[in-house]
Parts: structure tokens; C-alpha cells; sequence
């Protein structure tokens, strides 16, 4: 059990260091599909939701339920509008 | 091979999908491609998911997921691009109870026998708690369904300080004085706590700093999305959330850097709030001198360069078709037409970029204040279109003005300065705005959409 948290928090350290490398230079142009396409990201809580919802107790099953819904909710809405507005994007 | 390597391998290939996705969105030739690549690492990543053998029931996650994946849909579909910062303050809010949830649902199973796994719910629950509260407070603010203005009151710092040690109180007691055993009593206590400190949160932050929240939410969605991944022990949770996090921060960094304040500042000292400046400035007011569209045409007509500074103004008015069809008219006129953007211009990071470029303006005509300031003198005609803050000149001028050192679009030394306006009244930020009275400004009051248009049709005629 520590050796693997201790493994997350080095995947956690190098992500976030990750994470700011590859943002660091964006056009103010793209900000907001940045923030909606990053948003999008954030929905693969998706991931737990799906798990805790296929438990076998019933409260579990319920919040799962509902945490599945409004990630993906967050997941496919968050997508589909960045996709919209980079659609918008254009050059002469 | 073992089913659980195989899932993780593919958890692998999706956070690949979700970095060199996110990369992409960074660049405006590749970004569409990017946020494809990222979607299908996130497909990829619930399919894996859904064949996780621990899985019971399909039932309610199907009907979930759908039930979900049509509201996203319609939502995304539906949204005008006005409203873009209160969608994605709300999707915000979605990821952030969604990841709540899931601590919730792994608290209550009551399978844990290790004080870093409670820290992780605990974490999860708070950050995810204060995200979705926020982000309603600011969805309300942004939508106007509650006020705008900054609210202060009393004590304040006394009464966050009292529920910030209360949330560790609770804290305290889950990991290390409750033993090993879900308490519902203290999710519930932890849940409204973390809802209230959301609330206190973003309430006391006036509507012109609503882009620095919005990108913060946005950094602690992810966050979340990361301390959920520690309860559940699962990778890809954290990689992708701590990505999100990351950006955030940065966006939050650079709207900051674009006011001139600390982040403290923004959270705690309720912008806009310093009356004292506020009557300075409206003592030295001088002369408003209004001009007809007509007149202002009849300049226009003789500019070789003109500068169009668009603001939220622009968005409520819905006038960016009729500034697109304007600008094109001058283009045709032989006059060099440029769009100066202000990187906390509308209410979100980059919101005016993405109402030009729906009203068919491309890119690379729009350019950042730092690009157009030493050049300012040799503008012609300066046209802001709804825009009041962000070309205040007390901000390089007045000490006492709540924006001083904010750096601003210098549109005060441009040759002519028009500005667009409904009427006298002060923007978002609630303070004086002298560019309205120096002598090179003229002001077109009237809605702007008809302003523009009539600009438009007197081009034309």
C-alpha cells in the first residue's frame, strides 16, 4: 500500500511538471478551448464513476450513479463545445 | 496476460492521448486535431474501464452514461458563444460533484484501512465539494442571476478562518480519531462544509475578476479529478487531473499577470470596492462630446489604420457580425483594420477571441495589447465596441484608482478614440473611466449592434 502511493505521488509530481511545461506557451487566441478542452480532461473522474457504480451496495451503486452522470455530462459537453469553437477558428 | 496489466497498459496509451492532446491545443493549426486525440483517450479510457471485472451491475452506469452523454450533448450544441464562461463554469462544477461523488461512494463502502487513503477521500471531497459551489456562485454571477458586484461584509477573514479549522477539525478526526470505520455523519458534516467554503469563496469576487475564478475552478476540477485517482489508486486519474491542474495554474497566472494583482488580491480584497478613488475620479470629469454615426463615418472614411478594441459590451449587444462586416468595409477602404484584445476582456480567458472567430474574423488579425501600444500613436481611428475597463486610463495614471498599474490598451493615444457605449454608466468593475472626456474622444452612445450597423450601412450607401 505505501509503495504505491508513493509511486502515485511520483506519477503526480511528474504530471504536474508535465503540466505546466506543455501549457506555458499557448496564444491568448486559444485560452478559452484550452479551459473547456482541459475541463473536458478533468471529467475522466468518469473512470471511478463507472466503478463505483457497478458495486454491489446499494448507496455506492447510487452515488456512483449519479457520478457517472454528471461526468459525462462534463466529458462529452466539454468535447463536443471545444470542438465547436475550434470549428470557429480560422485564417484567411 | 493478467487483465489488470492489460488495463493499465491501456490507461498508458490513454494519458498519452491526453498529453500530446493537450500539446496540440496550444497551437491553432493543430488544436481541433488535439482535442480529438484527447476525446478518444478519454474513449478509450472508459471503455478499458467498463470491462474491469469488479463491475456487477451495467445497468445504471448505461443509463447514466447516456442520460449524460445527451445532456452534454444538447448543452454543448445549444450554447451561444455569449455564454460560453457560465458553460463552462457549470461543466466545471459537474467534474468537480462527480468527483465528490466518488470519494463519497468509496467512503461509505467502508473498505480502508489506511490513514493515506482516508486523506485522499477527505482531499477529494473538499476540493471537489468547493468546486461545484464555486462554480454555481459563479455560474449565478456570470448569468447575472446574482449580482455581480464584489460582496463584503464584516469579519470576514474571521468567519473563513473559524470553517477553515473547522474543515481540518473534521479532517483530523476522519484520518486519525474515527479509526477505520465510514462515519456518514462526518461526510455529511464534510460535504456542506466544503460546499459553504466554495461559496465564501467566489462570492466576495467582484464579476470583472469572473476570469480568474473561472480558470481557478477550472485548475481545481482537475485537482479533484487527481485525489479521486488516489482513492481509487488508478493512474490515468492523476495524470489527467494534475494536467488540468496544471493548466489552470497557469491561466490563472496569466489573467492575474493581466490585472496587475497577486492572486491573494483577487480572492480577498473584493475588487472594485475602493470608493474613495472612485469619487476622485469622477470629480475631474470634464466633457463628454458625443458624435452621430454619420460624423463618425465621415473619419472613418478618411483612416488609413483603425483599431477595434471589443469588450463584453460587444457580446451582450451581440455586435460582433456587424464589427466583423465593418471591418471588412474599411478593409476594402484601403485601411488596415487590427482588433485589440485584452487578455481579461468578456468573462473568460480568451472569450473575445472566440466571439470574433464565430463572427468569421481570422486570427491573425487579432493582436495582444503588448503589440499594440508602442504603435498606438500612429492609429487613426481607435474604435471600442463595449469595452470600458481595459482602456481606462486611470490605470497608468490615477494612484488611487482600484485598477492602477493594471496594464491597459492605450487607446487614449490614438489619434481619434471612439467609443461605443449605452450611456454613461460605469463598467463591469464600477469605476470612472476619464478616456470618456479627453479631447480626442468622441463618444456613439446607442446600442452598439445598431451603432455598428448603422457604420455599416452608411459604408455601403
Amino acid at each position: 500500500m505505501e509503495t504505491q502511493i508513493i509511486l502515485l505521488i511520483f506519477v503526480l509530481v511528474l504530471s504536474i511538471f508535465l503540466g505546466v511545461e506543455l501549457i506555458t506557451k499557448v496564444p491568448s487566441t486559444l485560452h478559452t478551448p484550452l479551459m473547456s478542452g482541459a475541463n473536458a480532461i478533468s471529467g475522466i473522474t468518469l473512470v471511478g464513476a463507472i466503478l463505483s457504480s457497478g458495486s454491489s451496495e446499494i448507496v455506492t451503486i447510487i452515488l456512483g450513479t449519479a457520478a457517472v452522470f454528471f461526468a459525462s455530462i462534463n466529458v462529452v459537453g466539454g468535447y463536443l463545445v471545444t470542438n465547436r469553437m475550434l470549428g470557429m477558428f480560422k485564417k484567411k | 496476460m493478467d487483465t489488470a496489466i492489460l488495463v493499465n497498459l491501456f490507461y498508458i496509451a490513454s494519458s498519452i492521448l491526453f498529453i500530446v492532446g493537450l500539446k496540440m491545443l496550444g497551437s491553432p493549426d493543430t488544436a481541433r486535431r488535439g482535442n480529438l486525440l484527447s476525446s478518444s483517450g478519454m474513449l478509450l479510457a472508459v471503455l478499458i474501464t467498463l470491462l474491469d471485472q469488479n463491475i456487477i451491475d451495467y445497468r445504471y452506469i448505461a443509463g447514466a452514461l447516456i442520460a449524460g452523454s445527451i445532456v452534454g450533448y444538447f448543452a454543448a450544441t445549444k450554447v451561444k458563444m455569449t455564454s460560453m464562461p457560465e458553460m463552462v463554469a457549470i461543466f466545471n462544477g459537474f467534474g468537480g460533484i462527480a468527483s465528490l461523488l466518488v470519494g463519497s461512494a468509496e467512503y461509505v463502502s467502508g473498505t480502508f484501512d489506511n490513514p493515506a487513503f482516508l486523506g485522499a477521500i477527505f482531499l477529494t471531497v473538499l476540493i471537489g465539494g468547493l468546486t461545484f459551489s464555486g462554480s454555481i456562485i459563479a455560474y449565478g454571477k456570470l448569468s447575472e442571476v446574482i449580482s455581480g458586484k464584489p460582496y463584503l461584509y464584516k469579519g470576514q477573514q474571521f468567519v473563513n478562518g473559524i470553517l477553515l479549522i473547522a474543515i481540518l477539525l473534521v479532517g483530523i478526526n476522519m484520518l486519525f480519531i474515527q479509526g477505520f470505520i465510514a462515519s456518514e455523519e462526518t461526510l455529511i458534516l464534510l460535504i456542506v462544509l466544503a460546499f459553504i467554503l466554495g461559496i465564501l469563496f467566489v462570492i466576495p469576487i467582484g464579476g470583472a475578476d469572473m476570469p480568474v475564478v473561472i480558470a481557478l475552478l477550472n485548475s481545481f476540477s482537475g485537482l479533484a479529478a487527481c485525489a479521486a485517482g488516489f482513492v481509487i489508486l488508478n493512474n490515468v486519474l492523476i495524470v489527467a487531473g494534475a494536467l488540468v491542474g496544471a493548466s489552470g495554474l497557469i491561466l490563472t497566472n496569466i489573467m492575474c499577470k493581466a490585472m496587475n494583482r497577486s492572486l491573494a488580491n483577487v480572492l480577498f480584497s473584493g475588487f472594485g470596492a475602493a470608493p474613495d478613488a472612485t469619487s476622485e475620479s469622477t470629480q475631474e470629469q470634464g466633457e463628454v462630446k458625443p458624435i452621430s454615426a454619420e460624423d463618425a463615418y465621415l473619419i472613418l472614411e478618411a483612416a488609413s489604420s483603425v483599431l477595434i478594441v471589443p469588450g463584453y459590451g460587444m457580446a451582450v449587444a451581440q455586435a460582433q457580425h456587424a464589427v466583423r462586416e465593418l471591418g471588412e468595409l474599411l478593409e476594402d477602404n484601403g485601411a488596415e483594420v487590427k482588433y485589440a484584445i485584452h487578455p481579461v476582456a468578456g468573462r473568460m480567458p480568451g472569450h473575445m477571441n472566440v466571439l470574433l472567430a464565430e463572427a468569421n474574423v481570422s486570427y491573425d488579425v487579432l493582436v495582444e495589447p503588448d503589440d499594440v501600444n508602442p504603435v498606438m500613436e500612429t492609429v487613426d481611428v481607435c474604435i471600442v465596441i463595449g469595452a470600458n475597463d481595459v482602456v481606462n486610463p486611470d490605470a497608468k495614471d490615477n494612484e488611487g484608482s482600484p485598477i492602477y498599474g493594471m496594464p491597459i490598451i492605450e487607446v487614449d493615444n490614438a489619434k481619434t478614440v471612439f467609443v461605443s457605449k449605452r450611456s454613461m454608466a460605469s463598467g463591469f468593475a464600477g469605476i470612472q473611466n476619464p478616456l470618456f472626456f479627453k479631447s480626442n474622444t468622441r463618444m456613439l452612445f446607442g446600442d452598439a449592434k445598431e451603432t455598428v450597423s448603422t457604420l455599416v450601412s452608411e459604408f455601403k450607401g
